[in-house]
C-alpha cells in the first residue's frame, strides 16, 4: 500500500473521485480475466445508461470495452501468461477530450497496472457520468477498485510531482509543454513514460475513386471525414490539415467538398468566434504563407479552402481549425515521403492501398507516420497509438530459460 | 484625397442615397490606394482574387479583422511619413494594436473628431473636468488611445481640471472649487465609462456626495463588459451619474483605435449614430452575408478617414443591431445601431494542451 500522508497538507487540494490515497500498487497479470471481465461489465453498463445515447464518445467507449472488442485485442497480443503489469502508472488526461481519460485507464489496466487517473479539469457531462458508471461497477471488482484513483485538481505542479515520485510509468497525455513539465519531475529510476507530443496529420485520397464512388458511398465518406475533423474543430493531433490528392481532378475535389459541404451544413455549429477566427487565418496565411499558398477560397463560412502550390518540410505549420483545409495535388508520392518527419502521426485515406503505403513508410527510413487508417478512424483511440504498443510497454515480460 | 467635402457640411446630414454615393466612391479609392501602398493588404486581396478596381459596391469593400493590427504593421506609407504610431489601450500581457498616422490622417482625425463633437455642444470652448487622472498624459509610457482621447478632447474645453489624483481618488476640494467657478455654465465632461463608474460614481456615492450641476454634458466612451457583470444598462448608469453630479446629458459613444476620429454617439434616444464619415454593416457570422436591419450580426466598421494604414473596413469581434436609417427622432441622418458586446469566446473542443501555466 502506497501512501502520501508525508505530503498531507498539500493534498488536501486533490479530490477524489474514486479511490484514495490508500491505492494498492502491486500489478496484475497482463490481460488479467478479472479486467477483461470488468470491462465487458461496465461495457453493458455503459450501455444501460440512457445518457450514452446521447453522447456518441460515450457508446464508443462501450463498444471498444465489450467482450468480442478485449478478446480480438488480447488475441492479437499473444502470449500473456509471463507478463505482468509494472505497478503503478499516473495518468494526466487532456484537459478538453471527455473520455480519452477511460482509454488510458483501460489500456494501464490490461497491462495490469494500478492506476492514479488526473481526469480532465473541464468539467463534460459524459466525463461526469462516465466516471459514476466506473465506480458503480467497480463495487463488484474490489481487486481492481483498490487500485483504482481517480483524482480532480486546479493545476498544481506540487500534487503532479508527488504523484510522479510514486509512479512506475506515466501516461502523458496533452502536448508537448506538459511533457517538459513532468519530464523535469523526480520519478523513480525504472520509471518510464509514454509521452503524447504534439502531432501533425494529413489525408490522401483517390480522386479517380471519389468519381466513381455512388451518392450513398459518397455521403459515408462526407460523413466519416466530418467525424474526422469539424466534430473535434480539427483541434485532435489525429485531424488531418492538409488533403492529398492522388489522380487528382477538379470534379473529383467538387463532387467530394460538396458532399462535405453538405454534411457540415447539417451537422456543425459554427461559432461566431470560430467564423471570425477562420477568416482571420485566412489573411495570416494571405500575409505569412502566400510562398506555399497560390490561393484561398471560402464556401459560406463553413469551408475554408487553401490550395498550396509547393510542398515542403513548412507545410506542417499550416494549420486550420474548425473546417480550414489545406489541398495539395500529390503527382509522386517520393514528394511527400521527403518531407515527412517524427511530426507526423496518421494518415487517413480513401481508396488508395493502406498495405502499400505502411510499406514505402518503412522502406524509405521515415521517422514519422504512425498511422494509417480509412477516413472516419482517425479518432478511433486503439492501445497501437502514437507509435507505442501501449499495453506491452506498460507491462513487463518475466524472461524465463 | 481631401475630405474637404465632409467637413463643409454639417455631420448627420447626409441621407441614404447621397450617402451612399460619395461614401462609396471613397472608400473604393482607399481600397485602391491601401492595395497599391500596403504589401499585407495587397496579400489578403489576391488570395482572395479581389481587384479594387472591379468592386462595384459598398458592402463588398473588402473588411480586415482588427486583430490584424496587433500581430502585423500594417502601414500604407514611408515610415518617414509616420507622424506617430497610435496603441490601442490593452490589458498588461495583452497584444496592443499599433497604428501608424501620417500628419494628414492625424489632422483629420482631429478635424472630424470635432466636427461631430461639436455638433452636439455647440463650437465655444466649455469649461472641462477629464474624469481621469492627468498621469495618462503625463506617462509617456500610456501613450495609448486612452491618453490620445483625453488629449483629443481637450481641444473642445478650457480650464482643464482632472477629477482624479495620480492614485485615481477622487479629488472632491478641486472638483467642488471648479464647480463652483463655473457654476453658471455648461460643463463638459469626458472620461471612460467604466473608469467613471468605479472611480467617480462609486466613489461619490459612497462618501455619500451629490454635487448640482445645473447645466453639464458628459462624454464617455469604453466598454460595457465590466458594467454588464454588475448588472448596470445604460439607463441605469446615466441614472446614476445624475445622481451624483446633478443635470447632466450623458453620451456614450463608440470608437476604436484602429479608427480614431470617426467616432459614433449615442443620442438622446440611446441610438448609436454613423456619421457622414462612417458606416456600419451588420454581416451575418455564418457566412457573412449583409445582415438585415433588426437582425444581430459581427459590426463591420467603415471609415473615410484611415488613409495612412489599411483600417477603411474593418470587422469587429463586437455583436450588433441596425435600428433604421435616416428616420431616427433625434433628426439626424444614416444608419443608427445598438452594440450588444463582445462575441463568446470560441469554446476549445480537441486536445490541446493539459498543464495550463502557473
Amino acid at each position: 500500500m502506497q501512501k502520501l500522508g508525508g505530503v498531507l497538507i498539500l493534498m488536501k487540494n486533490v479530490n477524489y473521485l474514486i479511490g484514495s490515497e490508500n491505492i494498492t500498487t502491486s500489478p496484475l497479470v497482463t490481460y488479467n480475466d478479472e479486467v477483461c471481465k470488468f470491462l465487458n461489465d461496465l461495457s453493458s453498463e455503459i450501455l444501460k445508461s440512457s445518457i450514452s445515447r446521447v453522447y456518441p464518445d460515450l457508446s464508443a467507449v462501450a463498444f471498444w470495452a465489450r467482450k468480442a472488442s478485449i478478446h480480438k485485442l488480447k488475441e492479437k497480443f499473444g502470449d500473456t501468461s509471463n507478463r505482468t503489469g509494472r505497478g503503478l502508472c499516473f495518468h494526466i488526461a487532456p484537459s478538453n477530450i471527455p473520455v480519452n481519460f477511460a482509454f488510458s485507464y483501460f489500456f494501464s489496466l490490461l497491462a495490469g497496472n494500478a492506476n492514479i487517473v488526473r481526469l480532465p479539469s473541464k468539467d463534460f457531462p459524459q466525463t461526469e457520468e462516465l466516471v459514476k458508471v466506473i465506480k458503480n461497477t467497480l463495487e463488484k471488482y474490489p481487486s481492481i477498485y483498490k487500485r483504482t484513483a481517480f483524482v480532480k485538481y486546479e493545476r498544481n505542479n506540487e500534487v503532479t510531482s508527488e504523484f510522479s515520485k510514486i509512479a512506475d510509468c506515466r501516461m502523458i497525455w496533452g502536448g508537448d509543454k506538459t511533457i517538459s513539465i513532468l519530464r523535469m519531475m523526480e520519478t523513480k529510476p525504472r520509471c518510464i513514460d509514454i509521452s503524447f507530443a504534439d502531432r501533425y496529420s494529413i489525408c490522401i485520397i483517390e480522386g479517380q475513386e471519389v468519381l466513381e464512388a455512388d451518392d450513398s458511398a459518397i455521403k459515408r465518406l462526407a460523413e466519416n471525414f466530418y467525424n474526422d475533423t469539424y466534430l473535434m474543430d480539427q483541434n485532435a493531433c489525429s485531424s488531418p490539415k492538409l488533403i492529398y490528392w492522388v489522380n487528382d481532378s477538379e470534379l473529383a475535389r467538387t463532387k467530394f467538398w460538396t458532399a462535405v459541404l453538405e454534411i457540415a451544413k447539417q451537422k456543425y455549429q459554427l461559432q461566431d468566434a470560430v467564423a471570425v477566427d477562420k477568416y482571420t487565418k485566412m489573411c495570416e496565411d494571405s500575409i505569412d504563407n502566400s510562398s506555399l499558398i497560390s490561393k484561398i477560397d471560402r464556401v459560406d463560412n463553413l469551408l475554408y479552402k487553401a490550395e498550396l502550390r509547393i510542398i515542403n518540410k513548412d507545410v506542417q505549420n499550416l494549420r486550420g481549425n474548425g473546417g480550414y483545409f489545406y489541398e495539395y495535388s500529390l503527382s509522386n508520392i517520393e514528394d511527400l515521403f521527403n518531407i515527412v518527419d517524427e511530426k507526423y502521426q496518421t494518415v487517413t485515406y480513401y481508396g488508395i492501398d493502406a498495405q502499400k503505403l505502411a510499406n514505402d513508410v518503412a522502406n524509405h527510413n521515415l521517422k514519422g507516420i504512425d498511422r494509417i487508417v480509412p477516413i472516419g478512424k482517425a479518432m478511433d483511440i486503439e492501445p497501437y497509438w502514437d507509435g507505442h504498443d501501449i499495453i506491452r510497454e506498460l507491462s513487463r515480460e518475466i524472461a524465463v530459460r | 484625397m481631401s475630405l474637404d467635402k465632409f467637413h463643409e457640411i454639417e455631420p448627420y446630414s447626409l441621407s441614404k442615397d447621397k450617402k451612399e454615393e460619395i461614401l462609396f466612391s471613397e472608400l473604393k479609392e482607399l481600397t485602391q490606394k491601401h492595395y497599391e501602398s500596403c504589401p499585407q493588404y495587397k496579400n489578403i486581396l489576391d488570395m482572395q482574387n479581389i481587384k479594387p478596381s472591379e468592386i462595384t459596391k459598398k458592402e463588398n469593400i473588402p473588411y480586415i479583422p482588427v486583430r490584424l493590427f496587433k500581430e502585423y504593421e500594417l502601414k500604407s506609407v514611408q515610415d518617414d511619413e509616420i507622424f506617430k504610431t497610435m496603441t490601442s489601450s490593452g490589458t498588461s500581457g495583452q497584444a496592443v494594436s499599433k497604428i501608424f498616422l501620417s500628419k494628414e490622417n492625424t489632422l483629420s482625425q482631429t478635424k472630424t473628431l470635432t466636427h461631430i463633437i461639436s455638433s452636439f455642444i455647440g463650437k465655444q470652448r466649455l469649461p472641462l473636468l477629464l474624469l481621469d487622472t492627468e498621469m495618462v498624459k503625463k506617462d509617456r509610457s500610456m501613450f495609448s488611445a486612452r491618453g490620445a482621447g483625453i488629449i483629443g478632447f481637450t481641444t473642445f474645453g478650457r480650464n482643464t481640471t482632472y477629477a482624479l489624483n495620480e492614485n485615481m481618488e477622487i479629488d472632491i476640494d478641486k472638483i467642488e472649487q471648479f464647480f463652483t467657478e463655473h457654476g453658471n455654465e455648461t460643463i463638459l465632461m469626458f472620461g471612460y465609462t467604466y473608469m467613471i463608474w468605479q472611480f467617480v460614481v462609486k466613489q461619490l456615492e459612497k462618501r455619500n456626495i451629490h454635487f448640482n450641476i445645473k447645466n453639464g454634458i458628459l462624454f464617455h466612451i469604453g466598454g460595457w463588459k465590466k458594467l454588464k457583470a454588475e448588472a448596470v444598462d445604460a439607463l441605469e448608469y446615466n441614472k446614476r451619474i445624475q445622481g451624483v453630479l446633478g443635470n447632466v446629458k450623458v453620451y456614450n459613444y463608440y470608437g476604436m483605435a484602429e479608427q480614431l476620429g470617426s467616432v459614433f454617439v449615442e443620442c438622446e434616444h440611446g441610438h448609436m449614430h454613423c456619421s457622414n464619415y462612417s458606416d456600419v454593416i451588420i454581416r451575418n457570422p455564418k457566412d457573412f452575408s449583409v445582415a438585415e436591419f433588426g437582425e444581430k450580426g459581427l459590426i463591420q466598421l467603415l471609415s473615410v478617414l484611415p488613409v495612412s494604414y489599411p483600417g477603411h473596413s474593418l470587422l469587429t469581434e463586437d455583436e450588433g443591431i441596425i435600428l433604421g436609417e435616416d428616420d431616427c427622432p433625434c433628426g439626424r441622418k444614416g444608419k443608427y445601431f445598438k452594440i450588444l458586446g463582445r462575441i463568446k469566446n470560441a469554446e476549445i473542443r480537441g486536445c490541446s494542451d493539459t498543464y495550463e501555466k502557473r
